[in-house]
């Protein structure tokens, strides 16, 4: 019973990891290495406002989901725009972006004291003779009206469908008159506040360290590669896959393995099966 | 009234029209533009160890060497071959690992330890990953990007080779100018090899793979042997450096799998030129001594280098080796039209 209380708890946390850069990366083709570092910006950006500027706790979340977004569309307008298709410098300059991100971070101060942000709810319930936490509660169901939310929003609204269209064939849809860099952006910025949505959500169940920015990277981008990249239902089974096999490996191995499975889940997939389990990558381009 | 419009053209030198052919043998002249730049690379690396003799740089020498190791390794895989491996830093750990393996159990000498442990730790790199070889592109990129990261999570979770510890009382270099002479040598070896080995017909068809695999497939030619051989090629150099680092700091340990080993020679070869071998070490030369002057910032010198590294290749992604090379060669003038 603890495992499946936990394991699906850990395996939503993962979804909500990846949905960011899976849906940059389904739409623009961008593997975006910045994905962890705008996680923990979020989380700095909501304990800053709560704490030193002294807002109130929900407009702190507006504004850090805010802030995110026009970041996450400042670096893409300015900087990824100009190495679009060009798979090396993608990678290195999005990844120089995380470095300067988390690295500044870092130097302005965000070390050695323990920072915090509050849960929602206080106190706890058991089910099924597992204590669990109100918040922790909360985050599953959140997530899961996110997906929810998600999924009407790229069937039912002109913006979600454009997006899907991008993501589908990029020249088709700009034929059909949708601006592929506009959407790209759109995309980078949806992708940057579901980062942060993703941060204050699971933040306040632990502390907000810098190193966790090259983690939630690592577990995104295991998630997206083993459900496939462009298939969400296929980024939602693989987070369960890795998040129960995840939990079972603390159980019976012991925390130091947490991360072995997700590095192992990628380089197995990326060797036996490279599109993922519901890929709809065509096999030739990414293999000989 | 027209406007008077013009152009900049740029037009090769003379000489450099000259040299191409083998009439370079007839003038001293003409042989000196040939060789100058190569005599300034090999007569600068050499007297490095001379111009600053303090202990501070002497260190600071040996580890820019080995970066250029690194950066060397790919450059060639990226820009030769077409394997961009964001996993330097596995090449150094396993090179390291391995030599202080070497050293402290089997008892080799430092200078019969880091050889072994080149060619060994450069099987198992290239065993290591011949799986991951068919993958192309970014896929191939991110699967490197974790290796380092498993390798560094395995030896903490099974406790083996040390644990977090690392492995302690390795040998050191006989002596400083050794260990300078040693790596020094050891590049100018690898950049004059490499250089000549990309122009033989073996390495013109690991450019073929880069640039069309399915053509070569097509010509009857495995691909992932080449691909195999290549990362042979670029994870001895990688090894060769963590085996050198291994000896020079007496330690081995989980940070030689740290992330810097796989940025700092990506971003020495982006500001140096990429696909031209030399600019690469030079990025190196450039950028591991400014950021040893940049200590006393922190973590701050990793901003900076990460924002130069944006800038480089957001609106300079052809590199100082490159536009070096454009002056040297060419000249620009402007002519009406």
């Amino acid at each position: 019973m603890d495992i499946l209380v936990y394991g699906t708890i850990n395996s939503v946390a993962l979804a909500l990891y990846a949905l960011g850069f899976a849906l940059v990366y389904g739409v623009s083709r961008l593997p975006n290495f910045a994905h962890g570092a705008l996680y923990v910006l979020s989380g700095f950006i909501t304990w800053s406002a709560l704490n030193t500027l002294g807002l109130p706790y929900p407009l702190a979340i507006l504004l850090a989901l805010l802030a995110t977004a026009v970041i996450g569309a400042v670096i893409y307008q300015f900087v990824l725009i100009r190495v679009r298709g060009m798979e090396i410098s993608e990678i290195i300059a999005s990844y120089a972006i995380a470095l300067a991100i988390l690295e500044g971070i870092r130097y302005v101060g965000f070390r050695g004291m323990t920072y915090t942000l509050p849960v929602f709810l206080e106190g706890r319930t058991t089910i099924g003779g597992v204590m669990v936490d109100y918040h922790r509660l909360l985050v599953v169901a959140i997530g899961a009206a996110l997906f929810a939310g998600l999924w009407a929003f790229t069937r039912f609204t002109r913006v979600g469908l454009a997006l899907r269209g991008m993501a589908q064939d990029e020249r088709a849809a700009m034929m059909l008159g949708i601006d592929s860099d506009l959407m790209a952006v759109v995309a980078m910025a949806l992708g940057s506040a579901l980062a942060a949505l993703a941060a204050i959500l699971l933040l306040p169940l632990g502390n907000i360290v810098v190193e966790s920015g090259y983690n939630v990277l690592i577990l995104a981008i295991a998630v997206c590669i083993v459900g496939g990249i462009g298939s969400w239902f296929g980024a939602v089974i693989a987070a369960f896959i890795i998040g129960f096999a995840q939990i079972l490996t603390v159980v019976y191995l012991g925390t130091h393995f947490q991360m072995m499975v997700a590095l192992l889940a990628i380089i197995l997939t990326l060797i036996l099966k490279p599109s993922g389990l519901f890929g709809q990558q065509k096999e030739l381009e990414e293999r000989v | 009234m027209a406007v008077a419009q013009r152009r900049r053209e740029r037009i090769d030198r003379g000489i450099k029209v000259r040299t191409d052919g083998f009439y370079a043998l007839m003038s001293w002249r003409e042989l000196g533009y040939l060789t100058l730049p190569r005599f300034l690379l090999i007569a600068g690396l050499l007297a490095l160890p001379f111009l600053m003799p303090s202990m501070y740089w002497q260190r600071v020498i040996s580890i820019v060497c080995i970066y250029a190791f690194l950066a060397l390794s790919f450059d060639f895989l990226a820009h030769f071959v077409g394997l961009v491996s964001l996993g330097g830093a596995f090449f150094v750990g396993i090179g390291g690992y391995m030599s202080a393996v070497l050293n402290t159990e089997l008892g080799l000498a430092p200078m019969l330890a880091i050889p072994a442990a080149t060619l060994l730790g450069a099987g198992v790199c290239t065993l290591l990953l011949l799986p991951c070889l068919p993958l192309r592109g970014v896929y191939f990129a991110i699967v490197t990007l974790m290796y380092p990261l498993f390798a560094a999570r395995t030896i903490e979770a099974l406790d083996i080779l040390g644990g977090t510890d690392g492995i302690m009382g390795i040998d050191s270099f006989p002596g400083p100018w050794i260990e300078q002479y040693f790596v020094i040598g050891m590049l100018l070896l690898a950049i004059f090899g490499l250089r000549r080995l990309v122009n033989t017909d073996f390495g013109l068809v690991l450019q073929a793979v880069k640039d069309n695999d399915q053509a070569v497939r097509a010509s009857a030619m495995n691909v992932t042997r080449f691909k195999a051989i290549a990362v042979f090629i670029g994870s001895a150099m990688g090894c060769l450096g963590g085996a050198c680092l291994v000896h020079i700091y007496m330690w081995a340990g989980i940070s030689q799998f740290a992330l810097d080993f796989s940025v700092l020679p990506i971003a020495a070869t982006v500001i140096g030129g990429a696909g031209t071998l030399v600019g690469p070490v030079l990025g190196c030369l450039i950028l591991v001594p400014a950021s040893e002057m940049l200590r006393e910032f922190g973590t701050l010198r990793i901003v900076f280098y990460s924002l130069i590294l944006v800038g480089f290749i957001v609106f300079r992604s052809d590199g100082l080796m490159v536009w070096a090379r454009r002056k040297y060669h060419q000249f620009e003038r402007w002519t009406e039209i």
